[in-house]
């Protein structure tokens, strides 16, 4: 989707040379480097000028260039949602003064971006509330992602120097009801799916102020990707939302081919369509199922995991792992589809619709769930695109926005299928709306399917990115030759740069990548979706009791290695 | 004739056995496992313990969240420097007798996150009883885990009576094949 045109606010206001549109428009989005002195300014232009209009902030992140003058580079992604457009703005620093205005006051998202970009790579953002490291632990030194920090140097964490909370509280007054305590949730603990601390300033039951950490699974997954080929990098992804580990394989080899240009077969294409949708609805299940668990109905739990199960049947036939497939890769898939495929396929499509059918039957009605559910931690359309959100749980909130409709890739334009949205914004329609999408998305492979499996090959036919057959391996010297190039060399992707996304299973997953022209990526970011979501979580919680804060929790299907790679 | 067998003084419903035999076979029956689940692994945990694999036929499924109440430390995903503080504690409250699976590649070793954050190896900080590979392992494979477990807990309390200096249990088990003297020491009690 190249935007070819720019959008133009009023440009003429800034001083010659603090806004430059970067030429040849060769890139994939237009994009603009901008001097820190008027970012602040020219942010708040951008989401308010009635001509661009970006009230979503996709994406902040560094980039350190050591040859450079100016050595680091904040990379923002902006989006518009009403317009469909994007904007890529880089604001260049210096090692010694590695400060930028903070746009917390523009977009709220930009607050643990700008935390993590801080942690990462030592930018400091002038004005932001809490300038604190977010994924790396308290006694860490250093900033990992320079490209000077050796990738394998540890640093050892101990008791004194844990997190220290802050809460936003407001005074002890009178109207307080009873003396108030502080509770800590987490980062072991059952309602917690994963690996987060919640800690919380109760009034009674009543939550006054929260705050959370997070970092307990920070496993450097971006600082490997720059020290593995592009390749290699595909393991990695499987790891970052492992409950739909298939899309993000689809995610990050769209973005490589596209630097490489190169474009999967139909074959391939046709599959990764149809493996993502079943993949959103493995992940739909565990969302589902464990928000219902954490309110208490564990029968739905059963329910949902045979489904899961049966899908995992599905992926092991094709590559031979359950969970982690890393069955795509650059330019096609790792093997060709199992021959039983189309029976598979078929017999999902009749176990999965009385499994969901059962759970609305059970629970949809149900008192209890309701009123765990409904109006808890609301939030307004407009609200959750100012914190970031994409995904089921902003279309719970009344915005339609959905990459496979906006930005159609793969097959998603040739099908009929329905974005669904609702209007509460709370835990009820973010439970809802999963399960609309679980229909949609066996209404998108049963299209799919009746179209047939195209025939042809399921990688590209390309010596410098696909590994040659076996057979030709044997057989023929040039084969054997690009064989070997690829196995000790590896793909070598040209310079340049790409973002590229498709919807994740939780919203926009985008992979923003920098190449040098070598075997490894230079820089590559993932934007993960639930990471602006999860920081809007103090906020959703604010007001409510301790057991809306566990139903929130569930039903914002914040997945660890998504969110802190 | 009055017939004075055991077996006819105190009915069927009697067995006889030693005191330490029944405890093993307790303890060997029913791990209480408490899931520090992390990461992707945490997931393939969730479904062998979901109806598909029913882990509760190896008598392992009471899971519990309280480390008190636990004696099985199910260490399942990646742990990083930070989970350590947390992991260490959380094994410090469990009450002895208590054992650690470490579940997955990056539990037993770090696995491919050979990085600035993460722990190369529970056993760092832990003593672990059995490593389960895999990234992540099946479930068949963390049951097999679990099953090599039950073996081990019955050896190693073997192990710990005969240093204990309990003259009779170690003069039975010594010059002996170990299947022979497991065999016969819970041949009264182990059901089939």
């Amino acid at each position: 989707m190249a935007v070819a045109t720019a959008p133009s606010p009023p440009l003429e206001k800034y001083p010659a040379g603090s806004v430059e549109p970067v030429e040849p428009a060769g890139l994939d989005q237009p994009t603009w480097v901008v001097r820190r002195e008027v970012l602040a300014e020219l942010a708040r232009d951008l989401r308010d000028h009635p001509e661009t209009r970006f009230d979503l902030l996709l994406d902040l992140c560094g980039v350190d260039y050591p040859d450079r003058e100016e050595r680091f580079e904040a990379v923002y992604h902006l989006y518009s949602i009403p317009r469909g457009e994007r904007l890529r703005l880089k604001v260049p620093v210096a090692e010694a003064d590695p400060v930028l205005p903070s746009l917390v006051p523009v977009w709220k998202a930009a607050n643990w971006f700008e935390r993590e970009a801080f942690d990462l790579f030592g930018l400091r953002f002038d004005g932001h509330p809490n300038l604190s490291r977010i994924l790396c632990h308290e006694g860490f030194q250093g900033h990992p992602l320079r490209k000077d920090y050796d990738p394998a140097r540890r640093w050892i964490l101990t008791e004194d120097k844990v997190y220290q909370p802050k809460f936003d509280l407001p005074p002890a007054g009178e109207d307080d009801m009873f003396e108030r305590m502080v509770i800590n949730l987490g980062p072991s603990h059952p309602a917690t799916h994963g690996t987060f601390r919640v800690m919380a300033v109760l009034d009674g039951e009543v939550i006054l102020a929260s705050d959370v950490e997070i970092g307990y699974l920070h496993r450097c997954m971006e600082k490997m990707s720059e020290t593995h080929t592009w390749q290699q990098v595909i393991p990695y992804t499987d790891r970052l939302n492992y409950c739909s580990s298939f899309i993000n394989n689809v995610a990050y080899c769209r973005t490589v081919e596209k630097l490489l240009g190169v474009e999967a077969p139909p074959r391939a294409v046709w599959a990764r369509t149809i493996l993502s949708e079943f993949s959103r609805v493995m992940d739909h299940c565990v969302c589902n199922g464990a928000t219902l668990v954490d309110v208490g109905a564990l029968t739905n739990f059963w329910y949902y995991f045979q489904p899961r199960e049966e899908i995992y049947g599905l992926l092991e036939a094709c590559s031979g792992a359950r969970l982690t497939v890393s069955y795509g890769r650059i330019g096609g898939l790792a093997q060709d589809l199992p021959p039983d495929f189309m029976e598979r396929a078929w017999r999902l499509l009749e176990i999965i619709p009385p499994f969901v059918a059962d759970v609305e039957k059970l629970v949809d009605k149900n008192r209890i769930f309701l009123d765990r559910a409904v109006g808890i931690s609301a939030i307004s359309g407009e609200e959750a695109v100012n914190w970031g959100w994409t995904g089921p749980c902003l279309r719970a909130s009344g915005v339609g926005y959905d990459v496979r409709r906006a930005h159609p890739y793969d097959l998603y334009d040739t099908v009929d299928w329905e974005v669904p949205v609702l209007y509460g914004g709370d835990v009820y329609d973010r439970y809802r709306v999963r399960n609309a999408e679980i229909r949609q998305s066996l209404k998108i492979i049963r299209q799919l399917l009746e179209r047939g499996m195209p025939e042809g090959p399921y990688i590209v036919d390309d010596p410098h990115v696909a590994l040659p057959p076996k057979e030709a391996c044997y057989n023929q010297m040039e084969a054997l030759i690009y064989h070997f190039k690829l196995i000790m060399d590896g793909i070598q992707v040209p310079a340049g740069e790409r973002y590229d996304m498709v919807e994740g299973a939780n919203g926009e997953l985008g992979f923003y990548i920098v190449s040098d022209g070598s075997s490894k990526p230079y820089r590559l970011k993932v934007r993960p979706p639930c990471f602006p979501i999860f920081s809007t979580f103090p906020t959703l919680i604010k007001g409510g009791t301790v057991s809306d804060m566990v139903a929130t929790l569930g039903g914002l299907n914040v997945i660890a290695g998504e969110l802190e790679r | 004739m009055k017939d004075t067998t055991t077996e006819t003084m105190t009915g069927e419903s009697w067995i006889t056995t030693r005191l330490d035999a029944l405890e093993d076979w307790a303890q060997r029956h029913s791990f209480w496992p408490f899931p520090f689940g992390t990461a992707c692994c945490a997931i393939e945990f969730m479904s062998s313990v979901s109806a598909h694999y029913d882990m509760s036929r190896f008598g392992s499924e009471v899971v519990r969240f309280s480390p008190r109440q636990s004696d099985l430390l199910i260490v399942a995903g990646t742990i990083n420097d930070k989970m350590a503080v947390p992991l260490k504690k959380i094994y410090d409250q469990m009450a002895d007798p208590k054992w650690v699976v470490s579940m997955g590649a990056c539990a037993c070793s770090g696995g491919f996150y050979r990085a600035y954050h993460v722990m190369q190896g529970i056993d760092e900080i832990i003593p672990v009883d059995v490593y389960v590979p895999g990234c992540p392992p099946s479930p068949e494979g963390l049951m097999y885990g679990i099953l090599q477990l039950k073996e081990k807990v019955t050896r190693d309390r073997k192990r710990l009576r005969a240093r204990a200096g309990e003259a009779a249990t170690a003069a039975a088990a010594a010059g002996e094949p170990e299947e022979e003297a497991s065999g016969r020491s819970h041949g009264a009690v182990a059901p089939a």
